[in-house]
């Protein structure tokens, strides 16, 4: 997967896609699990809106095709690591071809919480194939910024222990022997997935974000960053009523 | 044959190849039934089966949402999921088996599609090598003859309807299974498939697959696969309907 300009497919085009049509901006939010990604964008979506931009957002396994598949086969815990892959595969796709793209097409700006790097990143920590994952994943359009939520093995813990209250099958990676118990497993799967996104982030120029900022900073960070992106398109739009 | 991973199991993989029509079902259960009959263990795994994505196929394939990418998707994850819990797990145990259809399916169908011929057989990279590729050669004609003659209705993406190259649906048909025919032609040598010609009678044809059976895996049917002693209640027939 070589380094492209934004909104150009990484490796492989989609059958039927100008990449010359598409005019909107593509936002990627990245990171663990329990990191706080959801937080940033329902923030970023209302704060976005406001300013007078379309902004849908979307993410990992919401698809109208695969949700249910996904969610039922992860009850029975009976995912096989490649059949997870091209599973959550499929899930992107879908998303990509009939949501992101069409969005992006109609000047959108697209928030999504999770990409490719976090299926690929998990796919790595269950030692699938990188290069196989890679090309599988290079039908993705490269977005315009891809903020990396990083945080370290112990401030997971710490958000595990004091929110959801305890280690989740799939974030512990259960389904591959790696510990002799959840929390063995946890740090251990998710620790493979830092790994692998913190490469990620090097070769796919991340925007690395302290997740352990206090979530109105990083929201500043994420708020100047973003407004670059965007330009002066918004000027204007944002005017108060009361003022006019 | 393409990049896909080596079998170092005990079993073997003997999977058929050819459009809708051909005749290779038939031939498989034939086979497979010869295979049993000598006391092997045999198991048997057909395209687009597995319980853990068929409910998501369904409703793709109902409210028609499927891109040629994602109906590409789903069926390698299909493919997976028959791979890691069955496919894989078998060959292990040292069973031989029959495959009705393989990844060749895709790299027929999907392309057809319009799907990129690299992206999809990187796609299907961690499938198991077959240890016997039969393809089952047939004039589109004839095919279409034993299709169209036998059968009622056909579906909207088995008529490859989803691509509108024609709005009758067994125009669209024809055109789909003449693109079908056209890849798998085209990578007949790349495969290295034993070609059958699938307009011979049923028993010349069985005849050449046990030949070749015998030729390629002989030894190991003699020596490495499991058996299974012919006569013993198993409870349960798991396998390929017998003709």
């Amino acid at each position: 997967m070589a380094s492209r300009a934004p909104l150009q497919f990484y490796d492989e085009p989609l059958p039927g896609i100008d990449c010359s049509e598409l005019r909107g901006k593509l936002i990627v939010i990245e990171g663990p699990d329990s990191v706080g990604r959801s937080t940033q964008i329902a923030q970023l979506r209302f704060w976005l809106e406001q300013q007078g931009h379309a902004v849908i957002d979307t993410g990992m396994a919401r698809s109208a095709l695969t949700q249910r598949g996904i969610q039922q086969a992860k009850e029975g815990h009976t995912l096989g690591p490649t059949t997870m892959t091209l599973f959550y595969t499929t899930d992107f796709a879908d998303r990509l071809e009939n949501e992101i793209i069409p969005a992006l097409r109609a000047g959108f700006v697209v928030l999504t919480d999770r990409y490719i790097f976090s299926i690929m990143a998990r796919a790595i920590a269950r030692r699938q194939d990188r290069k196989w994952i890679e090309q599988v994943a290079g039908i993705a359009l490269v977005p315009h910024a891809i903020y990396y939520l990083r945080a370290e093995i112990d401030d997971l813990v710490a958000r595990v222990v004091v929110g959801r209250g305890s280690f989740e099958y799939w974030e512990s990676g259960m389904d591959i022997p790696i510990g002799r118990d959840r929390y063995e497993s946890f740090i251990k799967y998710q620790q493979r997935v830092i790994k692998a996104l913190d490469e990620m982030a090097e070769r796919h120029d991340f925007t690395r974000i302290d997740a352990t900022k206090r979530p109105d900073q990083i929201f500043l960070l994420l708020q100047r960053s973003i407004k670059r992106i965007i330009g002066h398109e918004g000027q204007g739009a944002g005017v108060d009523l009361v003022s006019v | 044959m393409p990049q896909f991973l080596p079998n170092r199991y005990r079993g073997k993989l003997i999977i058929v190849e050819g459009i809708d029509g051909s005749g290779k079902s038939t031939q498989l259960a034939l086979l497979s039934q010869w295979l049993r009959s000598q006391e092997i263990a045999v198991a048997f795994s057909e395209w687009n089966s597995s319980e853990l994505v068929r409910g998501t196929t369904k409703l793709g394939k109902k409210k028609q949402m499927f891109t040629p990418t994602t109906f590409s998707l789903i069926h390698a994850t299909d493919f997976a999921d028959r791979s890691e819990r069955y496919l894989v797990p078998m060959l292990k145990a040292g069973a031989v088996v029959c495959a009705d259809r393989y990844a060749f399916t895709a790299f027929a169908r999907d392309v057809a599609r319009g799907v990129s011929r690299r992206w999809v057989r990187n796609l299907y990279r961690f499938a198991v090598r077959p240890s016997i590729a039969f393809y089952f050669r047939v004039p589109l004609n004839v095919a279409l003859d034993r299709i169209l003659g036998g059968r009622a209705a056909l579906k909207y993406y088995e008529a490859g309807m989803d691509l509108g190259l024609s709005r009758d649906v067994e125009e669209s048909f024809r055109v789909f299974q003449s693109r079908i025919l056209d890849e798998y032609e085209a990578m007949a040598q790349e495969v290295g498939f034993h070609v059958i010609d699938a307009t011979g009678s049923i028993e010349e044809q069985q005849q050449q697959m046990r030949k070749v059976v015998h030729k390629q895996i002989g030894e190991s049917l003699k020596d490495d696969v499991l058996r299974a002693p012919v006569g013993r209640e198993y409870g349960f027939q798991g396998t390929a309907p017998v003709l």
